[in-house]
């Protein structure tokens, strides 16, 4: 790295070295507070020196240099803690081997980090918020926007988690192999949460919250690689490549909703497909493959058709059958239920939306009356269509979705009947 | 780092028979030879019934009240705990998760020890 780069390319640099820098100085000073601390001070001497020095051949040892010797003389000015953190480190240090130095001499540590910030003694909405400000880097007024939330709800969640962490005394440390099954489904399942806000907010136009789905995508690289033998680390982040690829194509000019069968393929992104199917591979070999690798297999077989009329629909359903036993939920259900009208056709898929009338975890949602609504309208059964339509509208949160059932609505209200198109509109997966 | 499991159950709808006492026991007896046997044990009791309890409270008049039971009713019921000095989190939820007070129906809360300063 040379002394040309501008100023504006240094935040970048932070943005990437960050979450390593942050998670090295936890490792080595056993507190993330302070972790934080110094963290922001090596970054603010940074932006100082660097656009005057140039930036150093090595920005994250340099980083990580400057981070230490502020920390060291924090802790000499505060002897109490300085002995409290001095046990830690010892314990720490006894534990476990440091984690592998990778380049620019700074050891990668995000792992620990990644099971910390997604602990199960963690509340769920506190794990996401810690995780974006740890290892996403970003602001907490960032993370706030991120959620639709006040700077306050989401300042308190991470200094609550941080304050259990540190009370409790959460360890910064990766599971054994045999707490794997335990522990690493809440840490993708903290991505997974990243990624879906970030993929219903994709039609409106937050940056900042559309940004959520290149950012859940970058962490989900960053635990694939550090865990590479765990399947489902790869599922998720060929679910997330499969989806993410779609997205130029998801939403016309005016933000409404293009459906699967109504969308330009040719604006689907190749190298996040032809990455996506190949990890999708990888995935499902050997033996019993996990959620994500199911939905990712799914995803895989929407992209690798020509059109809606071509794809497999067989093997889709399939999918959805292993899927409802592996993970099973009333959302696969519905989502299985439409595959099957696809297979089928509608009349089919209609007795199996009946069957979840009622289950209390789809009560409130716009899901099922508008995947009914869809089926009922390709039926040409216009009034019961209408007044699905209606249900659905009564309950959906998004605006592009809203213009999208209103318009259906209208469609199947209007005198003259129109031939009937098929899809619908589902979960990430069939959208 | 200490930290105290509560163990906590709702006590049996029936008084369950001899045998059961004798294999609820007998998984006890296990555990607290390993607590023993890893060194992390500072202390264990169980408690008897919360029809055995008395609630104590010194109002600010200096009254001192007296009242028969828990000052909670709740269906689940503190049955016993153990104190375990263990170096972190993790290690107590595995501790806790291997006790007995754990299992059938049972729940234990992990609350970390608050330490003070010497004076």
């Amino acid at each position: 790295m040379s002394d040309g780069r501008a100023a504006g390319s240094v935040e970048a640099v932070f943005r990437e070295e960050r979450g390593r820098l942050l998670a090295a100085l936890v490792r080595q000073f056993g507190d993330l507070d302070l972790a934080e601390e110094v963290a922001s001070d090596a970054v603010t001497a940074a932006l100082e020196r660097w656009p005057v020095d140039g930036v150093p051949a090595r920005p994250g040892a340099w980083l990580l240099t400057t981070a230490r010797r502020r920390a060291v003389d924090v802790l000499r000015r505060d002897r109490a803690y300085a002995a409290r953190l001095a046990v830690l480190a010892a314990e720490a240090d006894r534990a476990e081997p440091p984690g592998p130095a990778v380049d620019d001499d700074v050891p990668d540590e995000r792992l620990r980090l990644f099971f910390t910030c997604c602990h199960p003694a963690l509340a769920p909405p506190d794990r996401v918020a810690l995780t974006l400000r740890c290892l996403a880097g970003l602001s907490t007024p960032e993370v706030a926007r991120a959620f639709l939330q006040p700077t306050a709800t989401a300042a308190q969640r991470i200094v609550r988690a941080k304050k259990k962490i540190r009370a409790a005394r959460i360890p910064f440390r990766v599971p054994q192999a045999h707490e794997l099954p335990d522990r690493l489904p809440g840490v993708l399942g903290v991505l997974y949460v990243i990624f879906t806000e970030g993929y219903a907010a994709s039609t409106g136009d937050d940056l900042v919250r559309a940004d959520l789905c290149a950012e859940a995508i970058r962490l989900t690289r960053i635990l694939r690689r550090l865990l590479p033998r765990e399947r489902e680390a790869a599922g998720l982040l060929a679910l997330m490549l499969l989806i993410d690829a779609r997205r130029a194509a998801r939403t016309g000019p005016d933000g409404t909703p293009v459906l699967l069968e109504h969308q330009d393929r040719a604006l689907w992104d190749p190298v996040a497909i032809a990455e996506g199917r190949s990890l999708v591979v990888e995935a499902l070999t050997g033996g019993t493959p996990g959620g994500y690798a199911l939905q990712a297999a799914i995803a895989a077989c929407h992209v690798e058709a020509a059109d809606v009329a071509t794809t497999d629909w067989p093997q889709v359903v399939a999918l959805y059958d292993v899927l409802a036993r592996v993970a099973p939920s009333p959302l696969v259900e519905l989502n299985r239920a439409v595959a099957v009208a696809m297979r089928d056709g509608p009349a089919a898929g209609l007795p199996l939306l009946d069957a979840l009338e009622g289950d209390r975890r789809l009560r409130g949602h716009h899901l099922l009356p508008a995947a009914r609504a869809d089926l009922l309208r390709r039926l040409d059964r216009r009034a019961e269509a209408a007044q699905a339509y209606r249900a659905a509208l009564e309950l959906v949160g998004n605006e592009p979705e809203r213009r999208y059932l209103r318009r259906r609505l209208a469609e199947v209200s209007s005198p003259t009947p129109r031939p009937a198109a098929g899809g619908s509109s589902a979960a990430p997966g069939a959208g | 780092m200490k930290y105290l499991l509560l163990i906590y159950g709702a006590p049996p709808a029936e008084p369950p028979t001899p045998e059961a006492i004798e294999a609820e026991m007998n998984t006890y007896w296990d555990y607290e030879k390993a607590v023993a046997e890893a060194g992390v044990k500072l202390g264990s009791e169980a408690l008897q019934g919360t029809e055995t309890a008395t609630t104590v409270e010194v109002r600010a008049d200096g009254e001192r009240v007296v009242t028969d039971g828990p000052f909670a009713e709740t269906r689940e019921i503190l049955g016993g705990y153990y104190l375990l000095d263990v170096p972190d989190l993790d290690a107590a939820l595995d501790w806790a998760a291997r006790c007995p007070g754990s299992h059938n129906g049972n729940r234990i809360e992990v609350r970390p020890i608050q330490e003070f300063e010497a004076p």
